[in-house]
């Protein structure tokens, strides 16, 4: 049955759609609810499963499993293709462990319509899931597109109270990211051998790969690619929108946001960028890196100085994206394996930093660090479980970011000493503003704000053991995700090394 | 060899003790945390003992244990390995020994703790020696620097153990930090190791057969000076030698016991440990050495200047305790590494004894730490008295106590290499004879200073506290004979030979200088009747002390002020920082960066309106714009054809 | 008579009705003066078909053909026109007891 009738990358790409779809005309806040968390674990079940099926070098026959493709439109060249490598599976992993994550820590919070909401947030599912899945770059487009256009109605309709300013910079910012891709995939398609009888040129991933194109062309062609994947990481200078928008989102949509449709940039670079550029990302990587090594430094500094709970994790989330989008550019294997298992980790931790943040805000009504305080004596558990998300956001050995981080400086230091070492501040800063906000949040007096916060619930309690069960878990042995990712990155450095 | 198989339960156990004190704080009885605690320790402490014994068998050679692949990417394979040699198995026991008696002292020193607040201590005590075990056992660079940042993470959590008090925290944080700043400068060199040589193994890098530095015979190639000297900055955020010192006394508002484990007997010692594991990289780079040497006789200066004037029990401690690494430091910077190793081992001992003793103290008085409102109490805490007594001649270095024997032979190794680090190095060791005296003559002699409630409540602790007082008494006394000058008796420096197959390759190396026995000799008692005569000097001038307003010189408040170090960084570093992030956050990006985004999004708006008022409604214009746009059509249509 | 003369008084029609039709206010006169442009239009449509009646084109007739058919479509398009505007016209005097063409700015705002 597998294989023929339906294969890994459908079910992760259309119970989400479907189910949201569904989820419009149950207008029954409760049962909306529990549908949602029904239909984001089964799709974390479908995610799980489909781990069984990697070994792809043992078993030929788990390629069927994985990759199928449909016609869609033959007469230029484009098909509905889908498929999962490593790094597919790596990241629609993400997606599926963090629906069901970020409903089962909300499920207290009461949202206004909600079967538009939680449908939304399904389809922003849908959206992710196909991003991470798609093999044709008309269907990646698209789905960047679908993954965006719900979060934008998640942020403009369940806001804060400036979330219209916000949201309207968030999305301007990202569609002029967008159309600046759409007119590079355009050209690249145009500059693509043809891959069927029906065609002149096409948009597979593998005749992306193949596209004819001199330095010259791919030096302004790799720019345009870029902006749209540096606005999604964010790379610093086009980071902007991300500290407004996640102060004004509902938490939901950050935790959508930072944990998942970040990795977006990330992920796209990764497939994307630098496989078709390959000429232009040897030619420009220092600049790259440059950029994103101030913006670690810039970031961290500014995180140091945030009252704003939600500012300060924001901004501590653009320092790590920094250090990714260098470790890419670093372009080894050591540094590229360090991006795959920082990804996975990043998700995680800002996960639960946010799920922390967010039991702060709605049991005591503040986000201001300065008005906090003392909240360890009142809630000894949240705060052992911010310690250990906190130091993973340090990246202290056996956690899970150490290994990700040590990775990926490791890479960069063969790249070159002085970024590496200019990418260690950010380990000294990220230090100053985690412990900052543990001495300032949960250690130190009660006062009179903090002293009627509430407990966590069952279910907050929960998800947050399962988050910190997995920081430990892939600090210890992080060969888990190594060993999946290991042939994507092979692949990747093999087009590299190719051109 | 048996033994060795099971040197994973060495740490595990302490772990296992973590966990169970850490989940069961709360439904745990107060004695059964405090049996579990000390219990792992002391199992632990068996295990060890067992493999000194293996590993002191003739025909031993170092063991490398691998469990499973760590990081395994591309070529860079780093298992999770641990490694057995004499320098191992001699910093087990240290830990584990000295660990244990600091347990089974905090079972009652902490007694008053809330139940939440008993188990919560002990578990962090397990974890801290869970890590400080792992760094010493860690077969490579990174395990180590796993143990490395535990030690770190758990000396922040027992400092700021009290957090309801910010200034705790804010000492937690600064010694963090602090750590983190070298933690980066080890991390560093660990990349390059990787960069270079491909693998951190030990087993790799220094095996005595076909290890790659082994096998290196340059001296002093930039990239070995470069990792040795990044090596080194971590080695000094940890064991807070200058520059990056100032954390250690601060982390002196954790509980007492925690500052006789952590920041006297173990933790800080694991700089020491690092270089003396990695001594052959560190003997084939002699500028790097140079520098160890400057930096470690000038901490040990410095810092014994600022002890001699601090009227807190504990501060004066740390001050000594941060000089006293300064000495191990010389010792590392002048080739001597088991001088240094047998330094950390007789310091372990009576450094601990002094914070358990302070602890002691402290505990009678009611919490009170200014040794200026003590006096008389050596009366009525007789053991405490005689024990801190004891240390006091240890760590001033009177045979045929510990200290002399250890700080003779870095003293001695240091005269061969540059008598003028002698010189200073002698200096300090005055100054900690000094400083000693001055606080065992505040504290236990002359009239009692301190309130009549403080009077009545002050009595000798209670057999818990004193039997690991009397026990780490019995070793300051002498744990140095293990140790004696060959000027003395032949052979008589058992710990040099148990140590030598780990140095072997260093000496083969770095041509020692011996210093002929005469002149030894002629030093050795030199220094010992200046000693002893700062002692006495120090102990009468202080015996008989009232507080007085005498006026304090320029030169006395500056040291009083610890030079005014922290002020100066935080003038020099933290503020401008803040500054700077200030500066990013409100200027540059909400308006430099943000403002040329929004700047662009304002011009597309006020273009837009501009093109507007085109749009008049005039059918006229909109004819005329017509008729005008077409003659330019055909007047374009005419030129380019 | 020289292809010249037609094109001279085309000409002189075409920016007599453009000029009208810049210039006057009342709407009926701009129509008329639109109708006058088209018409010019027409007559030199009319003079090049007469022109070219020997040249053949691809499709193995004569040139003058799609001129004259062309004249068919632009007075069908008037006479469409015409019936709009006209229309227009009566529901703007209606509406505004004015034919004034500046009084139909109302698009501004």
């Amino acid at each position: 049955m597998l294989g023929t009738y339906f294969t890994f990358p459908e079910l992760l790409l259309w119970i989400p759609f479907v189910t949201g779809l569904i989820a419009i005309f149950i207008k029954d806040a409760k049962s909306v609810k529990a549908f949602a968390l029904f239909s984001s674990l089964a799709t974390l079940l479908v995610s799980v499963i489909s781990l069984c099926y990697t070994d792809v070098a043992h078993h030929p026959e788990y390629v069927d499993y994985n990759n199928v493709s449909y016609v869609w439109m033959p007469y230029i060249g484009s098909s509905f293709s889908v498929g999962l490598d490593g790094m597919g599976h790596l990241l629609t992993f993400l997606t599926a462990f963090s629906f069901p994550v970020i409903f089962a820590a909300t499920y207290k919070s009461e949202f206004k319509n909600a079967n538009a909401f939680y449908a939304l947030m399904l389809l922003s599912q849908a959206g992710l899931m196909g991003v991470f899945i798609a093999m044709d770059a008309l269907l990646f487009y698209f789905f960047w597109e679908l993954a965006l256009i719900p979060v934008y109605f998640l942020c403009s309709r369940w806001g804060g109270e400036k979330r219209i300013a916000a949201t309207f910079k968030f999305f301007v910012y990202t569609f002029v990211g967008s159309l600046l891709m759409l007119v590079g995939i355009i050209y690249v398609y145009l500059h693509t051998p043809s891959f069927s009888q029906d065609s002149a040129h096409s948009f597979y991933i593998a005749a992306f790969y193949k596209a004819v194109l001199d330095p010259g062309q791919q030096s302004w062609l790799f720019w345009l690619f870029f902006i749209a994947f540096a606005i999604k990481m964010p790379i610093f200078p086009f980071h902007t929108w991300q500290p407004n928008s996640y102060e004004q989102a509902p938490y939901p949509a950050v935790m959508v946001m930072s944990g998942v449709m970040v990795k977006m940039g990330v992920f796209a670079m990764i497939r994307w960028l630098i496989p078709v550029f390959p000429a232009a990302a040897a030619k420009f990587d220092h600049v790259v890196i440059i950029l994103a090594i101030i913006g670690i430094i810039y970031a961290s500094c500014i995180a140091i100085v945030q009252d704003d709970l939600k500012r300060m994790v924001a901004w501590a989330s653009i320092a790590h994206l920094g250090l990714m989008g260098a470790a890419i550019f670093a372009g080894n294997f050591t540094s590229l394996q360090g991006t795959m298992l920082a990804m996975l980790n990043h998700g995680f931790n800002i996960l639960a930093l946010w799920i922390i943040v967010d039991i702060i805000n709605k049991t005591t009504g503040i986000r201001k660090i300065s008005e906090l305080g003392g909240l360890a004596q009142k809630s000894p558990m949240l705060s052992i479980f911010f310690l250990v998300i906190a130091l993973a956001n340090i990246g202290l050995p056996l956690t899970n970011s150490f290994v990700s981080e040590f990775l990926m400086l490791t890479g960069l230091f063969h790249f070159n000493k002085w970024y590496a070492a200019f990418a260690c501040m950010g380990v000294i800063l990220s230090a100053v503003y985690m412990l900052n906000m543990m001495k300032n949040v949960f250690y130190g007096k009660m006062n009179s704000l903090t002293e009627n916060a509430s407990a966590m619930s069952n279910l907050q309690k929960m998800v947050l053991t399962v988050l910190v069960i997995f920081i430990l878990v892939l600090g210890i042995y992080p060969s888990l995700v190594l060993h999946l990712t290991e042939g994507t990155v092979s692949n990747i450095l093999a087009h590299i090394s190719v051109k | 060899m048996d033994a060795i198989q099971f040197i994973y339960l060495v740490p595990l156990l302490p772990l296992v003790g973590f966990l169970i004190n850490g989940l069961g704080r709360k439904t745990l009885s107060k004695s059964l945390i405090g049996l579990i605690g000390s219990g792992v320790i002391f199992l632990s402490f068996c295990i060890s003992v067992l493999i000194f014994i293996a590993v002191s068998k003739e025909g031993f050679t170092t063991q490398d244990i691998q469990y499973f692949d760590f990081i395994n990417v591309g070529k860079l394979n780093i298992p999770f390995e641990f490694q057995v040699d004499q320098l191992t198995s001699l910093f087990l026991l240290i830990i584990t020994g000295v660990g244990f008696l600091i347990h089974v002292y905090s079972t009652s020193y902490m007694k008053e703790e809330t139940q939440s607040g008993y188990g919560r201590y002990f578990s962090y005590l397990n974890l801290f020696v869970f890590s400080m075990l792992l760094l010493v056992l860690g077969g490579n660079y990174l395990i180590m620097f796993m143990g490395w940042e535990g030690v770190g993470l758990c000396s922040y959590l027992l400092i700021g153990f009290w957090f309801k008090e910010q200034e705790n925290n804010n000492a937690a944080k600064k010694a963090f930090v602090m750590n983190r700043i070298g933690d980066v400068g080890f991390l560093l060199g660990i990349f390059w190791l990787i960069s270079s040589f491909g693998t951190i193994s030990y087993h790799d890098l220094y095996n005595s057969s076909n290890g790659i530095i082994t096998s290196i015979s340059a001296i002093n190639s930039p990239a070995i000076v470069a990792i040795t000297l990044l090596l080194f900055v971590g080695a000094c955020g940890k064991s807070a030698q200058i520059p990056l010192y100032t954390w250690l006394p601060d982390a002196m508002a954790g509980p007492t016991p925690v500052s006789a484990l952590i920041h006297a007997a173990t933790m800080v010692t694991a700089g020491i440990y690092m270089i003396a594991r990695s001594n052959i990289l560190y003997s084939l780079a002699p500028t790097t050495l140079d520098v160890i040497a400057v930096i470690g006789t000038l901490t040990a200066i410095v810092a014994a200047t600022i002890a001699i004037k601090q009227n807190d029990i504990k501060k004066v401690l740390a001050y000594s305790t941060v000089s006293q690494l300064g000495y191990m430091f010389l010792g590392l910077g002048v080739g001597a590494y088991s001088a240094a190793v047998f330094h950390v081992m007789t310091h372990a001992f009576f450094k601990a004894l002094l914070f358990l003793g302070a602890g002691s103290v402290i505990h009678a008085m009611g919490g009170e730490q200014d040794i200026t409102k003590m006096g008389g109490l050596g009366k009525k805490m007789r053991v405490t008295y005689i024990t801190f007594f004891i240390a006091c001649i240890a760590i001033s270095g009177i045979p045929p106590f510990s200290g002399f024997f250890s700080k003779d032979e870095i003293l001695s190794a240091a005269y061969a290499s540059n008598p003028l680090l002698y010189y200073i190095g002698l200096g300090g060791a005055l100054l900690t004879a000094f400083y000693m005296f001055r606080l065992l003559a505040l504290t236990f002699a002359g009239k009692f200073r301190g309130t009549e409630d403080q009077l009545h409540h002050v009595h000798e602790s209670n057999a818990t506290i004193t039997i690991p007082l009397v026990i780490l008494a019995v070793l300051a006394a002498v744990g140095g004979l293990v140790g004696i000058p060959e000027v003395f008796v032949k052979n008589g420096n058992k710990l040099n030979d148990f140590l030598s197959p780990v140095f072997a390759h260093s000496a083969q190396i770095i041509a020692s200088q011996e210093v002929p026995h005469q002149t030894e000799i002629i030093l050795m008692i030199v220094s010992v009747i200046l000693i002893i005569t700062t002692s006495v000097w120090a102990w009468k001038k202080y015996k008989e002390y009232q507080p007085g307003t005498g006026e304090e010189s320029v030169f006395g408040k500056a040291i009083k002020n610890k030079f005014y170090v922290d002020e100066v960084y935080d003038r020099i570093i933290v503020k401008p920082l803040n500054a700077l992030s200030r500066l990013l956050d409100n200027v540059i990006d909400k308006k430099g960066i943000d403002g040329i985004v929004n700047g662009v999004g304002r011009g597309v708006n006020y273009g837009s309106r501009q093109l507007r008022l085109l749009q008049s409604g005039q059918v006229g214009s909109y004819i005329l714009l017509m008729v005008i746009g077409m003659l330019l059509l055909f007047i374009i249509q005419l030129f380019t054809k | 008579m020289e292809i010249k003369w037609y094109l001279f008084l085309s000409i002189a029609l075409f920016c007599i009705g453009m000029i009208g039709a810049l210039t006057r206010r009342n709407s009926i006169i701009v129509f008329m003066c639109i109708e006058l442009m088209l018409n010019s239009v027409n007559l030199l449509l009319i003079a090049f078909s007469k022109m070219h009646m020997a040249t053949v084109n691809a499709f193995g007739t004569s040139m003058a053909t799609s001129a004259q058919i062309f004249v068919f479509f632009i007075m069908i398009v008037a006479a469409a026109e015409v019936t709009v505007g006209l229309a227009i016209i009566v529901m703007m005097y209606r509406n505004t007891h004015s034919i004034d063409i500046n009084f139909l700015n109302r698009l501004k705002n």
